[in-house]
């Protein structure tokens, strides 16, 4: 905390916003919310322009890519396009940033919102590997990095940073739960038999001359010590594949390390940007309009709620989906409208008006924050009355007329797509197969092909990248519109080439 | 504290602008620079660049939205998503925004690409306007001009000062000496006047493809030297045998056949100058557009004379710019490069296809004439 001191860019509060700062905690910890102390900051535009391209960070290394997110932010208000109202980051103690020249009214929902998140944060099981000390290891990856600048050229570590944000999405956001050690013992090796000809035995060594015999089980040996694969299990964290085997200079190391744990860092805030988003809106919604609001706030609170979770017809609002699927969970709870009984029942007007009046809608969703992220969030929650009600569609590009149309409010189809887009972040699979290909030191990875093609060129760029990192020909096996197809970059040229089967 | 992000924006505006790092410009999202055609505005995406990654390729498939309608109900292009799936989980960022700019910024943008000079303006003839501005705070002054929050804070501060301020029962109240009102100051302006005279050639070799490279051209010409005089007027010249004033309309859309007589064109143009525009009070540029395909030998003649003897001492530039037609490019250009070398105001360009604009603007304003 004490080095923080020094990084920290805000300002404090003043007495008034102190005050309603603790009048706020209050209601948010009488409500059940669970969350490490959280410090509020005030920031000006401009500061909390340069926060949020830091990606809520007040240090990070060295990098263009920061410079671009803040262009972009900073044109963006300044064309009143987009305000950056609320901004967060899970660390302990959590900090939080309020806009300079908001209303009292915002400052309050702000705060309200910002503690649902803290609550989140610190109880839901896909944040709890995270390092709540990421404030302090951001600073310590941006002194490095400029201590690497330092030494080797900015264009060198610069240069190496661009390969490493290529692939730094090749990661396994289920890894830190799972041990996914290498199987314990190797499997006995079987000598290898050769095959015999058949023969009567007094012609035996005839047929099948001991010399030939010999020679044989020495090719099947070779061919079988070839073949042994490495890594043994397609392995997803590509980034810690390179980091043990990739012939790197121990700073591209350390470098390539601070990008996969950045990147680790920020894996569970993608997996439940629905639930937590909703979360916090849900807890602002409730804290205002239950304790906080005075009366003449409430026009500017009604104002600002609806910006929140406002609809636009061809996207999703994760704000929205998850401030409704929160409210309904919880509704349904109460009420009692789950289990066989409620299923199985299939009268309309009684389900509707189904109310066993359990009361159980507040334990449900602290239950649910804790366990679920979005794709299981999204699965058992999102059912046919939920969609319907929310007037949920697919839509679908009509070449025909040129637009894209309303295709299907069928809630099974929609609930499909929500939860494709949702998988592995809508990323595709990649896996690292063999690192040995063709016993050349190549290193072979596999797209898991499901129906939609890869971005060629993009792929092509990638792998290129990736050579440069590995240092030896690299492959990538995918599928192009149904074809196995295998994509090459040895240095020189891509090469392109189909596969059988 | 140092902004450090101060370092990466400039690292960022310096790969954007093709200056480090060349290789990473084809990742970049880059839209067409004329967008919409509003009076004053111009749209223009921010330049985002995007490391390469596995990634699904275009899907057309569609994604989730909410809301009424029936199926087969269209959205509005605006709504969608181009990269198509609805995908929530997306971390934020990635798309591209479009902004309207003024044209000032445009301006600024163009003269930072193509490193522009500003363009100084004929010295010794500035006509001066006087121009009030609002910028000052005065203790005197009207009423209706009193700065409420200039003078809340002089009442403010007083009463801390004094210890009369009471936090439980925070009354300010202005007295006279707190009080603070607007006040302007007067600035005279230089004022300088520019004319832009533009000629095209429109004779039946220039085809339509020639055309919008002209008017591409003369756009951006337009943009920069409005950005550095304060009134400017554009005139516009078309010729084939005979050379007649038209409105810009006109100038970007008619289609004439016959042959071409430049110096007919170059006659008029001398003739609005003279008439006109006294080279005292204005600073003229004149542009003249061709596919170089004169009529005969003897009428090249013409125009070198008329160029070199009258038409370019009067005016801060003459730009010839020749562009290839179906018909290949004729001799015009070579014949004004070796007739005329020894006056710098006349700069003359090849463009040979749109790509070649950008080093074209580049020629002809480079100089900061």
């Amino acid at each position: 905390m004490t080095s923080m001191v020094a990084h920290s860019r805000g300002h404090c509060l003043t007495p008034e916003l102190e005050r309603v700062r603790v009048e706020i905690e209050q209601h948010a910890r009488d409500y059940g919310l669970d969350f490490y102390k959280t410090i509020f900051e005030i920031l000006d535009f401009e500061e909390m322009n340069m926060v949020a391209a830091y990606g809520g960070f007040p240090n990070r290394y060295p990098h263009w890519k920061f410079g671009m997110e803040y262009e972009r932010l900073n044109k963006s208000y300044a064309y009143g396009l987009h305000k950056i109202y609320e901004m967060v980051i899970n660390n302990d103690p959590c900090y939080a940033y309020l806009l300079e020249c908001n209303h009292m009214v915002d400052q309050k929902i702000v705060m309200a919102h910002v503690h649902g998140h803290c609550d989140f944060f610190k109880n839901n099981i896909w944040f709890s590997k995270t390092n709540r000390k990421m404030m302090d290891t951001m600073a310590n990856h941006a002194t490095k990095t400029r201590k690497y600048i330092d030494k080797y050229g900015l264009d060198a570590v610069e240069t190496f940073i661009d390969l490493c944000l290529s692939i730094d999405d090749l990661i396994d956001h289920h890894s830190p739960f799972i041990e996914r050690r290498p199987r314990a013992a190797e499997p006995q090796d079987e000598a290898p038999v050769v095959k015999k000809l058949a023969s009567s035995e007094y012609m035996d060594d005839y047929i099948n001359p001991k010399e030939f015999i010999e020679q044989q089980k020495q090719k099947l040996e070779d061919e079988r010590r070839k073949r042994r694969r490495f890594p043994e299990e397609p392995q997803k964290d590509v980034l810690l594949f390179l980091l043990e085997n990739a012939p790197l200079e121990n700073w591209q190391r350390d470098v390539l390390w601070m990008i996969r744990e950045e990147a680790y860092y920020f894996a569970p805030q993608g997996q439940t940007k629905i639930m937590n988003e909703g979360w916090a809106t849900y807890w602002h919604a409730k804290i205002m309009t239950e304790r906080a609001l005075t009366d003449a706030e409430v026009i500017d609170f009604a104002d600002h709620h609806s910006g929140t979770v406002a609809m636009h017809p061809g996207q999703i609002n994760p704000y929205k989906l998850g401030f409704e699927l929160w409210k309904d969970i919880e509704d349904r709870w109460n009420k009692g409208k789950f289990g066989k009984d409620y299923d199985d029942c299939d009268d309309y007007v009684t389900k509707r008006e189904w109310n066993k009046d359990v009361g159980l809608g507040r334990d449900k969703i602290f239950e649910t924050r804790r366990v679920h992220n979005d794709i299981t969030f999204i699965d058992a929650f999102f059912t046919e009355e939920f969609c319907n009600e929310h007037k949920f569609f697919i839509y679908q590009y009509n070449p025909e007329r040129g637009v894209y149309e309303i295709a299907d409010r069928n809630w099974k189809s929609v609930k499909m797509k929500l939860l494709a887009g949702l998988t592995n972040f809508g990323q595709p699979f990649i896996y690292v197969t063999d690192a040995n290909f063709e016993n050349r030191g190549e290193l072979m990875l596999e797209h898991r092909w499901e129906g939609i093609d890869l971005r060629i060129d993009y792929a092509k760029d990638t792998l290129k990248n990736l050579y440069q990192i590995w240092s030896r020909p690299v492959h990538l096996k995918t599928a192009v519109e149904g074809k196995a197809k295998m994509f090459t970059f040895d240095g020189e040229k891509h090469i392109e080439r189909k596969l059988d089967g | 504290m140092v902004l450090n992000i101060e370092q990466d924006y400039l690292r960022f505006r310096q790969i954007v602008r093709g200056k480090i790092k060349q290789d990473l410009k084809k990742y970049m999202s880059q839209g067409e620079l004329i967008g919409k055609k509003g009076k004053d505005f111009v749209s223009i995406p921010i330049p985002q660049i995007e490391m390469p990654n596995f990634r699904f390729g275009r899907r057309n498939s569609g994604g989730v939205g909410q809301g009424d309608g029936e199926v087969g109900t269209p959205l509005a292009p605006g709504d969608v998503d181009d990269e198509g799936s609805g995908q929530a989980g997306n971390a934020p960022g990635g798309h591209i925004l479009e902004v309207d700019l003024t044209m000032e910024e445009l301006a600024q943008i163009l003269a930072e690409e193509l490193e522009l000079p500003r363009i100084q303006p004929k010295g010794t003839n500035l006509i001066k306007t006087e121009r009030d501005h609002y910028s000052q705070v005065s203790k005197v002054g009207p009423e209706s001009l009193r700065h409420f929050k200039r003078t809340y804070k002089e009442a403010l501060k007083r009463q801390i000062t004094a210890g009369t301020y009471d936090p439980t029962n925070p009354y300010i109240v202005p007295i006279h000496e707190d009080k603070r009102y607007l006040s302007w100051k007067t600035k005279a302006k230089p004022e300088s006047n520019a004319l832009i005279l533009y000629m095209m050639d429109v004779s039946g070799s220039m085809g339509d493809e020639q055309k919008e490279i002209v008017r591409i051209e003369s756009f951006w010409i337009d943009t920069w030297i409005k950005t550095n005089y304060n009134g400017v007027v554009t005139r516009y010249i078309i010729h084939d045998a005979v050379a007649q004033e038209v409105d810009s309309d006109t100038f970007f859309h008619t289609r004439e056949s016959g042959g071409t007589v430049i110096s007919s064109a170059y006659e008029l143009c001398n003739k609005i100058i003279e008439e006109e525009y006294p080279q005292e009070l204005w600073n003229v540029y004149v542009f003249h557009f061709s596919d170089g395909d004169n009529w005969s030998g003897g009428d090249t003649d013409k125009c070198i004379n008329l160029l070199k003897n009258v038409l370019l001492p009067k005016v801060n530039l003459f730009g010839y710019g020749q562009v290839e037609s179906t018909y290949g490019s004729g001799q015009f250009i070579r014949e004004l490069e070796n007739n005329i070398t020894d006056i710098d105001n006349l700069v003359t360009s090849r463009i040979e296809n749109k790509d070649d604009i950008y080093q074209s603007i580049k020629d002809f304003l480079g100089k900061g004439k």
